[in-house]
């Protein structure tokens, strides 16, 4: 019988340069947006990143209290959707299959669905009232002393980051949701046979199991709420400037782009908004990579130990 | 109360925004969508009675469409090579690019088609928004086409290969109808995705008061509808962003529950063979 001989694989060579899309057209992205900015990027350098002025008059552009604005609506973003996320990670990833935690299950992922303008609408006519009526004036009433807690407003960082804890919580539980039920069985039947009740497994055994999963998915969470952009656009004042509280208006990078780039003439200006997109981007791609590093670590490592 | 009534607490908490923005849509949205007219006419001027969304709708439409075109076959083919060659180190380079594209801020992929798209022709267009949502689209289906070709078990390969079929057959004929719901309910969650998008439109496709089909021109979309018009000082305007928003709440809430039910379906079906 003659020697077996290799077909080569078409198909695979094929198919794989049709899903070579997907990484080419992220390398092509930063790379064309890139060389968009280069004007700006010449002519500020590093100091783009720290200064503090934005006068497309006199051609000044300074990135600061825009990254000020997107780090710190995302950050409370999180100080808000994390403790919720994670509890209702918990709730749904419990073994069995319920009517309830069904529905429930079905209502976030429901949640996840409704487009950003939606909430954006809901955000500057039902959200941001409500807010400053019924949390920013009692709690500038009663810790107004303390400087960012003072000078309430319907457009503010807080109301923003209040739309935005909403639009990130169903990606944060979906994610922990999966790491948590990623923890190996023998654990906390381990813990149950040794006598624990169902919080002290849960808040001993299996969360410190799964933290570096679950802190994976807050920062999945993070490049979410640091890329959003027409929700917290319609609430956010759109003031460019670092706020003095977290009740005043503030800017994002995002909403600096999605407001100004229409009506931005001659070459620096475009190119300093471009700029701003870039930093945005680029951020959000590290924060992405650390975060998906990290959930397929802790998965991989829990379907090792299981 | 026990720890786990708090986490039950929580949970109902976490879904009270969804409640109240359904409720504010339907409640706020209903009065203009009732009128017929808004569906057929277009931008009418303030003032003028009869305002309606009829290009925002078919704006829509194409510039979805047209995204999908793109995206979709590009998507599927893409899934199924990570879902079949799962050992390429190429395979796992593509998934981790198209999660980080999934990451990625819509408004930077608007960004990148203005400057792909319209700054060479001087021109917006639909064509520009739907490269951008095409962009969009990508990620999502080769992740979902990759997840529900993956669920296929190894037998029916080896059947088709032991058959003698070229590989492209056993991936294409065999496999790809045997993962369709899944791969189907991933096109319809991109599609889903992507008519709710506002960001990566507002420098490509960048919106029209005019009733348009050629995806040559600058033409109006939905999620555009809602944005522009909420944030103008005129009442009736504000209530057509509402009727808008509802459309779209309505659109893409069906197509979600659409692409369960077609999953469901297929669960059931599959524990029957």
């Amino acid at each position: 019988m003659p020697p077996a001989r290799r077909v080569p694989d078409r198909f695979r060579t094929v198919s794989a340069l049709v899903a070579a899309a997907a990484p080419a057209i992220l390398v092509v992205i930063v790379v064309i947006l890139f060389q968009q900015a280069a004007p700006a990027v010449r002519h500020f350098g590093l100091g783009f990143l720290t200064g503090t002025e934005w006068n497309p008059v006199t051609d000044m552009f300074g990135a600061l209290p825009a990254i000020f604005g997107t780090v710190s609506t995302a950050f409370l973003a999180l100080v808000l959707a994390v403790p919720v996320g994670v509890a209702v990670a918990v709730v749904l990833a419990e073994q069995g299959q319920t009517t309830l935690r069904g529905i429930l299950g079905t209502g976030i992922e429901l949640l996840a669905a409704i487009p950003s303008v939606v909430y954006g609408i809901w955000a500057l006519y039902v959200l941001a009232p409500w807010s400053y009526q019924h949390l920013e004036l009692p709690i500038s009433d009663r810790f107004g002393s303390i400087g960012w807690l003072s000078q309430p407003g319907a457009r503010s960082l807080f109301n923003a980051s209040l739309v935005l804890a909403v639009m990130i919580l169903p990606t944060l539980s979906a994610i922990s949701r999966e790491v948590i039920r990623a923890v190996p069985r023998g654990l906390k039947e381990n813990a149950v046979a040794l006598g624990a009740t169902w919080w002290e497994t849960t808040w001993r055994v299996i969360l410190p199991s799964a933290r570096a999963g679950i802190f994976g998915a807050t920062i999945l969470a993070l490049g979410r709420a640091l890329g959003e952009t027409i929700a917290v656009t319609m609430v956010i004042g759109n003031r460019y400037a670092i706020p003095p509280s977290i009740f005043s208006p503030a800017y994002t990078l995002a909403s600096v782009i999605a407001n100004e780039f229409n009506e931005a003439t001659g070459t620096l200006y475009p190119a300093a908004l471009i700029e701003l997109g870039l930093v945005l981007i680029l951020v959000t791609l590290v924060v992405n990579i650390v975060a998906l590093l990290l959930v397929r670590s802790t998965s991989r490592e829990a379907s090792r130990a299981a | 109360m026990t720890w786990l009534g708090v986490m039950y607490l929580l949970t109902v908490l976490a879904l009270i925004p969804l409640g109240l923005v359904l409720w504010f849509t339907v409640s706020r949205g209903l009065p203009s969508v009732l009128h017929p007219e808004f569906f057929t006419n277009s931008f009418r001027p303030v003032g003028i009675p009869g305002g309606g969304i009829a290009h925002a709708i078919v704006g829509t439409g194409i510039l979805v469409g047209l995204a999908s075109l793109m995206s979709i076959p590009v998507g599927i083919l893409g899934g199924v090579y990570v879902a079949e060659y799962a050992v390429d180190p190429w395979a796992s380079w593509v998934r981790l690019a198209s999660d980080v594209l999934v990451g990625t801020p819509s408004i930077a992929i608007g960004l990148f088609a203005y400057a792909l798209v319209v700054v060479p022709v001087h021109h917006f267009s639909g064509i520009a928004g739907s490269v951008a949502l095409a962009i969009l689209m990508l990620p999502i289906v080769i992740r979902t086409a990759e997840g529900a070709v993956a669920l296929i078990p190894h037998g029916l390969r080896e059947s088709g290969l032991a058959l003698g079929l070229p590989r492209w057959r056993v991936s294409l004929q065999l496999i790809l109808p045997a993962a369709a719901p899944g791969v189907i309910t991933g096109a319809l969650l991109a599609v889903a995705r992507a008519s709710g998008e506002t960001a990566p439109l507002l420098f490509t496709s960048l919106g029209n008061t005019l009733f348009k089909v050629d995806p040559t021109q600058a033409m109006q979309a939905l999620p555009l509808t809602v944005y522009q018009y909420a944030l103008l000082p005129y009442k009736s305007l504000q209530d057509q962003a509402w009727g808008a928003a509802l459309v779209l709440v309505v659109m893409v809430l069906g197509i979600n529950l659409l692409s369960r039910w077609v999953l469901r379906r297929q669960i059931r079906l599959a524990g029957q063979l």
